[in-house]
């Protein structure tokens, strides 16, 4: 517990430090906020008016210490994209592209360790060169590509999938919001039916962001099981007359597994910014294409709010997968 | 065993992909009385009056509110209407004089017209929207003071019922610009009662609607979604057929087309010239092709400074454009060609084919006479949100003028920084497209040729005798002083070249062959209240 809090504490100086460089990053970029919202006939006067309005006419130390209060009290400013402040934003978008990515990882993580695993064991077999392949593949193919590409056959030629409108059917109602993640949501109070719409439009979003973080899972996996098998202590396992399946599983998967979970926990923080694209191609309400919108309007307070999340959620991965490693090699737990 | 659960975590990853059960919904408004949108972005408010509003907010104006006078409908094609800027059909005002000096006009307001509050609309509300609009800055105010309605004063009270602008002087524009999207009438008692001490209550009316108009906001989640239901007490029109409109914010443009070719939306919105002429071919949707009045694509020159200061290398320019090649790689035809027409203006009509073709002869002639066949070396830019079709078409072009001893730069500028460089009134050679919601030459030379170098007269030409003619012509009540003033300006612009005329664009909207009503108004976003759904 000790360790946990010393780890937060040590996170402060880090975050305070992104909340520096994304201001001052924000106002160094050559877009102008007040020209692009002034809209079309703007006045010089009109734009100088806005400019005053967004406080952009004081002084750079001014506007950051207006921005440190109002980030105490909690306040991420407005966005000038979708007129809302940028917490509400973040707090119902979050949610979206959270449940949106932790499917994709798990189905990526279901195909990509036995696939990995499988491939170390039967080295040289078809599995290893099947897995080759489709890592290979799914890091090769642009996330977009495999996006349209889904929907083009899945939905376009054959109509499996349903229309690719976000996260629910245009006649289905969203659930009471719980968790914000609509899968979890639906099941908390019975409504089967959301919960089938809900899953039927994330499929095929989820599946194009697990092929492509299948590549890096099942590379590891392989890579670090066979190092693990061609070591000393499963050379002495296998001559004890352990069966096959014990030595993988038991003594040669657990082992290989710390290195696994470090990338998972990369695979992740990658996935939930940089699924923009598969956010875009399905319509999917997410934190990713909310930020790129903003920066391309030069609408500083979501860029400074996502940058912050990111931070934060970072901060709080990186511990989670510290913890996980320390349940997964008891020598961590010394090391520390 | 393992071997097992891969196939069961195949298994399940292919029963999430199965066919989703087609909800039935179970409300009162069925699929019939719905309307379902696609678009690329949805409203950023619901003021289409308060700063920074964007072109969806137009869409919640014109369905959410009234204004006192409309534009009258008339038919343009099959399924599709378009508008008449100098006939007007009764909204909230159901009859209006101008008095006898043409200096001011009388509005008789509808007695039974109700806001969504129940609360009857009267000239005190139509008085406080007219002040916001003139007092609010931003477009608002300028887009009011383009029609010489310009202070709180020009707008009386003359009792419940009746409302009188006076006029600061006669202008052809002050009816039309009554019948955009800005001058409507706002539930003046909700909005204080709601405004937290702002007078204009901004905060509120932009994330509230408080009209009077045929639908009322549902629910409104920026960036994914906006619901419209029905108001069955308006009074401005006949009852509109569409119960409930749903309009989804999708971004990907390939997305939207899959959406209505498969039937799942009723509309789509924004797609890529491209996939406007497949659909259009395909036969399977209606495109709803109109040309936008008084819009071009055009390629601008700085005529300030160096290299297009000189008008022989502006013109070399106008007969080097591979305008053929433009209209049909960049814009796929979507639109109406503005080249290859005769040596002299002909009528008052904006825009018209400007007398340039694809001429290198005449083109190199020219830029050696400037250039003393010296290579010149300069810049194109282009705002990258239309990368669409001005990317290509700066390819071409770059291509054209290569021949001729142009080399050009292509730099391809964010969004948000477009307008600022256009605001610095540098940039050598300009991509862009204009288009005014007035449809009045006169009306678009004064924002892109005169000497008061707004923002958009991108060339930053300045000419006295050119602003002489564009003023003539704005204020001007005879006839024939209006014609020989436009076919002045018109015919000096062309010769001068500032600007390089390229097509008119279309302003297209794919939808189901069932839908008819679609009309067309200057704010180009979709009207709900005379759209039909057919079986």
């Amino acid at each position: 517990m000790r360790a946990v809090l010393m780890r937060l504490a040590g996170a402060v100086p880090t975050i305070f430090g992104v909340v520096v460089v994304t201001f001052l990053l924000t106002r160094v970029l050559p877009g102008d906020t007040a020209t692009y919202f002034a809209g079309p006939a703007a006045t010089a006067e009109s734009i100088a008016q806005i400019k005053a309005s967004l406080g952009l006419d004081q002084p750079l130390p001014v506007q950051f210490w207006r921005y440190l209060v109002a980030l105490g009290h909690g306040d991420l400013g407005m966005s000038l994209t979708t007129g809302q402040p940028v917490l509400k934003e973040l707090v119902t978008r979050l949610p979206a592209s959270a449940e949106l990515t932790l499917c994709g990882l798990f189905l990526a993580i279901g195909i990509a360790l036995p696939l990995g695993v499988l491939a170390a064991v039967r080295q040289g077999s078809i599995i290893d060169h099947a897995c080759r392949i489709i890592s290979t593949a799914g890091v090769s193919l642009p996330v977009f590509f495999t996006g349209l590409l889904l929907v083009y056959v899945f939905y376009f030629v054959l109509g499996w999938a349903p229309a690719p409108l976000g996260r629910l059917d245009t006649f289905a109602t969203p659930p009471r919001p719980l968790t914000g993640a609509f899968l979890i949501d639906s099941l908390a109070i019975g409504d089967f039916e959301t919960f089938r719409a809900t899953a039927s439009q994330l499929a095929l979003p989820a599946i194009t962001l697990a092929l492509f973080a299948l590549a890096p899972i099942a590379r590891i996996t392989r890579a670090s099981m066979l190092a693990v098998l061609g070591s000393e202590f499963i050379r002495t396992a296998r001559a004890s007359g352990l069966s096959g399946p014990k030595v993988v599983v038991t003594y040669a998967l657990r082992n290989a597994l710390l290195p696994v979970v470090t990338v998972l926990g990369m695979v992740f923080s990658f996935l939930l910014g940089a699924n923009v694209l598969v956010e875009k191609v399905f319509a999917w309400p997410g934190i990713g294409s909310f930020a790129v919108e903003a920066l391309i309007a030069s609408d500083f307070a979501p860029v400074q709010g996502f940058v912050l999340t990111m931070a934060i959620l970072y901060v709080l991965l990186n511990l989670g997968i510290d913890l996980l490693n320390r349940a997964i090699d008891p020598r961590a737990r010394r090391a520390a | 065993m393992k071997r097992r659960t891969l196939i069961k975590t195949a298994a399940a990853a292919a029963a999430l992909a199965t066919p989703a059960v087609r909800r039935t919904a179970a409300q009162a408004p069925t699929r019939n009385e719905t309307l379902i949108v696609v678009q690329e972005y949805g409203p950023n408010s619901m003021d289409m009056q308060g700063i920074g509003a964007a072109q969806p907010v137009n869409g919640v104006s014109l369905n959410c509110y009234d204004t006192l006078i409309r534009f009258k409908r008339i038919p343009f094609a099959e399924g599709i209407m378009t508008h008449d800027l100098k006939a007007y059909d009764p909204a909230l005002a159901t009859e209006w004089q101008v008095a006898s000096d043409g200096m001011s006009c009388t509005f008789k307001l509808r007695k039974d017209a109700v806001f969504h509050s129940k609360r009857p609309v009267t000239a005190k509300d139509v008085k406080w929207s007219m002040d916001r609009a003139v007092t609010i800055g931003g477009f608002a105010t300028t887009q009011m003071a383009a029609g010489s309605l310009e202070k709180p004063e020009q707008f009386v009270v003359v009792d419940d019922n009746t409302f009188r602008i006076d006029f600061v002087r006669r202008d052809k524009l002050t009816m039309p610009d009554l019948a955009v999207t800005i001058p409507m009438i706002y539930d003046s008692e909700l909005a204080i009662a709601n405004s937290n001490g702002d007078p204009l209550a901004k905060e509120f009316l932009k994330n509230n609607v408080a009209g009077s108009g045929a639908y009322k906001v549902e629910s409104w989640k920026p960036g994914s979604e906006t619901i419209y239901v029905r108001n069955d007490d308006w009074k401005c029109g006949p009852l509109p057929q569409l119960k409930r409109v749903i309009t989804r914010d999708i971004p990907s443009p390939s997305t939207r087309r899959a959406l209505i070719e498969r039937g799942d939306a009723d509309m789509s919105y924004g797609l890529p010239p491209k996939d406007f002429k497949d659909l259009a071919e395909g036969g399977k949707v209606r495109v709803a092709a109109v040309p936008v009045p008084n819009a071009i694509w055009y390629v601008a020159m700085n005529t300030v400074n160096p290299p297009f200061n000189d008008v022989r290398l502006r013109q070399a320019v106008a007969w080097a454009m591979p305008y053929e090649k433009i209209f049909n790689a960049a814009l796929f035809g979507r639109g109406v060609p503005m080249w290859g027409g005769p040596e002299t203006v002909q009528g008052t009509k904006w825009p018209f084919p400007f007398k340039y073709k694809t001429d290198m002869e005449k083109a190199k002639a020219l830029a050696s006479a400037a250039t003393g066949g010296t290579t010149v070396n300069t810049t194109l830019i282009f705002d990258a949100g239309s990368a669409t079709i001005a990317e290509p078409m700066a390819v071409l072009v770059q291509e054209a003028l290569g021949q001729i001893g142009i080399k050009l730069e292509i730099s391809k500028i964010p969004g948000a920084n477009f307008r600022g460089e256009l605001n610095k009134k540098t940039a050598p050679m300009v991509i862009n497209r204009f288009g005014g919601w007035l449809d009045w030459p006169d009306y678009f030379f004064f924002w892109n040729y005169h000497g008061k170098n707004s923002i958009f007269n991108v060339s930053s030409y300045q000419n006295k005798e050119m602003d002489a003619l564009i003023d003539g012509a704005r204020f001007t009540t005879d006839e024939t002083v209006y014609d020989t003033d436009v076919k002045g300006f018109l015919q000096m612009g062309m010769d001068q070249v500032p600007m390089v005329s390229i097509c008119q664009p279309f302003h297209d909207v794919a939808m189901q062959k069932y839908m008819s009503g679609y009309t067309y108004w200057p704010c180009r976003e979709p009207d709900f209240r005379f759209l039909v759904k057919g079986a």
